[in-house]
């Protein structure tokens, strides 16, 4: 997957998690919390709609690199290099 | 109640007034539209579909999930909890209440519940399957969704109530012992206002209807609105249904310093067990639980204007109910006895609340809602003052006698009256 891809599939993540926001004006290099109403719970719901989608694997300690758009992307983008969305 | 002294002789501040009330049920989402729909033989059961099971019946409410809440709020929480809150901010709004200048430490919720947490145990286990049962998928939203107080808290969080909040797991006596709940809490002055009923999710389990099915439980009819038929020889099983009710409650002495309109007065509750089967009642337990509230409310049999019965549809649970029925009311000639879930299905945690919701507006219109569906009565329940089919207009309707039971041997009676 390219990082636009990457940033795509987070974007409608995010819009599960939180579809009442506008998410069109999301700056990437701004912390999705200082943008969004997000809590613990909502990240946990990105990895675990990561893991769903492409059985991607964030361990606990890496959570923090999710905390922008643009570091979710730097992060996933060589993990998710050959990932293909598994369909269901 | 304290023994001994009518219910009407306490002081204001340990009589406890009904003052507002929030319901969806499957054939209404407004107290207004429910007691339209009871009085022109509406029923609110309807073909429906769940997995592993197909094509069933239920009772299924159409409220607006998002009168009340956003969709991140809908979506995060169960739908128990969705019911609960439209009931419990429609039960405030209704009451008439200065919400923003309540004191939220003040307010208890009490919601009673048949059973909760399947709904959400059944999705886990159906997605993962899909990950060759891999509970690394399984969701961390599950135990908050399914803790057994969730109902109740997410009433909590969406009206920022501080005080005491939780729910009560009484089978399907549950809406009533929620209201009872409320009713001791008030006169324990653990708080000011309860939001007090009872709630239920139970259509989006497949199990619940599994169970009834095995059980040899479970209505089935060609037309769905005919399903439900207590006391109808033809009667074949329970017809689930999902939905909800809450009363705001308070101290008679709260409700008269602020104006508020009262709707009714607890005039006696029990609660008691039969200690004898699973699923089997016993009219001798059901008969003295019906007497121990009409003690408590210091009533005689023949005050009771209104009956609202449990019946379920099932061949042995209604002849019971009749048989305990009997065993209070021989005599009463002007007693009239009805059943709201010919009209709704069984809401199980909500049946109390909402089929007691459905007789308190007789105490304005002074009209007994029928029980519907009956072409052939059973001749074990041939009750001489149960309402059959069409409404009946009443002389006065003054007090209310409602019956709810529930697995286990769990039995629940709460009296109410006009306010006078």
């Amino acid at each position: 997957m390219t990082p636009a891809e990457i940033r795509d599939e987070i974007l409608d993540i995010l819009d599960n998690i939180a579809p009442d926001d506008d998410l069109s004006n999301l700056k990437d290099e701004i912390p999705f919390r200082d943008q969004m109403e997000l809590d613990s719970m909502d990240f946990l719901d990105i990895v675990m709609e990561l893991r769903k989608r492409y059985r991607v694997q964030i361990p606990e300690e890496d959570y923090p690199q999710l905390a922008s758009m643009q570091s979710t992307c730097t992060y996933l983008a060589p993990r998710m290099l050959d990932l293909e969305r598994i369909a269901r | 109640m304290i023994a001994g002294v009518a219910p009407r002789d306490l002081p204001d501040h340990q009589r406890v007034v009904i003052t507002g009330l929030g319901l969806t049920s499957p054939n209404g989402n407004t107290w207004e539209a429910y007691r339209e729909g009871l009085l022109t033989g509406r029923s609110g059961v309807r073909e429906y579909e769940i997995r592993y099971i197909g094509q069933t019946l239920a009772g299924v409410c159409d409220f607006d999930p998002l009168k009340y809440q956003s969709r991140k709020e809908s979506r995060r929480g169960t739908r128990a909890g969705g019911i609960a809150i439209y009931c419990a901010r429609g039960a405030v709004e209704h009451s008439g209440i200065d919400w923003d200048n309540t004191d939220r430490s003040r307010v208890g919720i009490y919601i009673g519940v048949t059973e909760h947490g399947n709904v959400e145990t059944e999705n886990e286990i159906y997605e993962i399957k899909g990950y060759d049962y891999d509970t690394a998928y399984w969701s961390h939203h599950h135990n908050p969704r399914t803790v057994a107080n969730n109902p109740a808290g997410e009433v909590a969080l969406s009206l920022g109530v501080v005080g005491p909040h939780y729910t009560i797991g009484a089978a399907c006596a549950a809406g009533n012992a929620g209201i009872i709940q409320g009713v001791q809490m008030l006169r324990l002055g653990d708080c000011d206002l309860a939001l007090a009923g009872g709630v239920s999710e139970s259509i989006h389990t497949f199990g619940i209807f599994a169970g009834f099915k095995s059980q040899g439980a479970l209505a089935v009819h060609t037309d769905p609105t005919r399903a439900s038929r207590p006391f109808d020889m033809d009667r074949n099983g329970i017809v689930v249904s999902e939905g909800g009710c809450l009363f705001v409650l308070e101290r008679l002495s709260d409700a008269r310093a602020r104006k508020a309109q009262i709707y009714g007065e607890i005039l006696g509750y029990a609660m008691n067990t039969d200690a004898t089967d699973f699923v089997l009642p016993n009219p001798d337990r059901q008969a003295e639980c019906m007497g121990l509230a009409l003690r408590r409310a210091h009533l005689a049999p023949s005050d009771i204007d209104i009956v609202s019965t449990h019946a379920t549809g099932t061949a042995s649970g209604d002849s019971q109910e009749c048989i305990a029925l009997r065993k209070v009311f021989d005599g009463s000639g002007g007693t009239r006895f009805n059943n709201t879930k010919s009209f709704i299905g069984h809401t199980m945690g909500a049946a109390g609340a909402l089929e007691l919701a459905g007789n308190l507006a007789s105490f304005q219109d002074r009209t007994c809602h029928a029980t519907i569906n009956v072409d052939v009565l059973d001749p074990d329940c041939a009750l001489p003052g149960l309402i059959l089919n069409e409404p009946q207009e009443l002389s006065h309707a003054n007090t209310i006698l409602n019956n709810s039971f529930g697995m286990l041997g769990i039995n629940s009676v709460v009296i109410v009256g006009r306010y006078t």
